[in-house]
């Protein structure tokens, strides 16, 4: 699966602002943490203001700030602002399947798509930011051995 | 905030708490079914099957149902969770996390260090839920097909 660059800048940004709700950052902030685009991200930071996932704060200091919510909202939630993760066959006649080969390789790749959204519908912010954590620590741990995870 | 509960193994007079709480959870599931259960899982000697409940108070609140299976499907014995539910009004307070998490140091203790179970993929609750507690797909596949 090849998400697209704005979903995939999408859930780096949301992820990283609802690490930590108080936290403000600007686009520039976000793209320069993570190596991406901060033209690109501007425009899709835009989109998740629209969304009501982030909040963009004005004046000095000013940036955005996470406005949703991190246990219920999915990384599906986040993708789904940017493309649509159903599966099309480029072929003539989509939707008039009387072709059988056609109605197989839909058949395939619908068993593939609901793989897809059972996976992607179900992992929470929550749940993704908890995984990092416990990736940055034994990353740290590993780094210095010695030290113990509390 | 987390509920104040105890968690300990299931007795024969928990039954109908537990009928009516899996009633709740999947209505398809007959009475039958839960003495069957019962009958194996709390009545029968065991060291490698687990059953456990949540009470609050005096009340059941939840319930949670393992044990060791070993090398179906060429598998080495692991634990598998394959009924849990916690009533409506006592949902969100941590005592699902806190039923699994007991239940799987009683699999640890059988001596397996991977848990299992099954979920419908269009049952985002229970996925999430699973999800939250850190389970991800296996190495397994689910397939099954009608038969003519
Ligand atoms: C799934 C179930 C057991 C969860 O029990 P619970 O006590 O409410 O769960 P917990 O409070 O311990 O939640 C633990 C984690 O699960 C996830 N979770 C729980 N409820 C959730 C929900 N409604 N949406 C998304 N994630 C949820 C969260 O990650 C949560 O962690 P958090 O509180 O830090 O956000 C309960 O909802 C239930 O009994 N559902 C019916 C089960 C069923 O159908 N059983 C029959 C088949 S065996």
């Amino acid at each position: 699966m090849k998400l697209n660059k704005a979903s995939l800048f999408a859930l780096i940004a949301v992820l990283e602002l609802a690490s930590d709700t108080e936290k403000q950052l600007s686009a520039t902030d976000i793209a320069q943490k993570h190596g991406i685009s901060t033209h690109h991200l501007a425009k899709i930071m835009r989109n998740l203001t629209y969304a009501g996932l982030v909040q963009a704060v004005r004046g000095a200091g000013g940036g955005y700030r996470f406005s949703g919510n991190v246990r219920r909202t999915t990384l599906l939630d986040v993708i789904q602002l940017f493309e649509t993760l159903e599966s099309e066959l480029d072929v003539p006649n989509w939707g008039n399947n009387s072709d059988p080969i056609i109605g197989e390789l839909q058949s395939i790749t619908s068993e593939i798509d609901n793989l897809t959204k059972a996976v992607l519908d179900t992992i929470t912010l929550a749940t993704a930011l908890k995984n990092t954590r416990i990736r940055a620590e034994l990353k740290a741990n590993q780094a210095s051995p010695g030290r113990v995870i509390t | 905030m987390k509920e104040q509960i105890s968690i300990r193994n299931a007795i024969a007079s928990d039954l109908d708490a537990v009928v009516s709480l899996g009633q709740v959870a999947s209505q398809d599931r007959k009475p039958g079914f839960w003495s069957n259960v019962f009958d194996h899982y709390v009545l029968r000697d065991k060291n490698d099957r687990f059953f456990l409940v949540a009470e609050s108070g005096n009340r059941i609140v939840g319930f949670i149902i393992g044990e060791v299976r070993a090398w179906e499907f060429g598998s080495p014995p692991c634990g598998w969770v394959f009924a849990l539910a916690v009533s409506p009004e006592k949902r969100q307070l941590g005592i699902g996390q806190q039923m699994f998490e007991e239940i799987s140091q009683c699999l640890k203790q059988a001596g397996v260090t991977t848990v299992r179970t099954m979920v419908d993929r269009d049952d985002k609750l229970l996925l999430s839920f699973f999800r939250g507690l850190g389970l991800c797909s296996g190495k397994y596949l689910e397939l099954e097909k009608q038969i003519d």
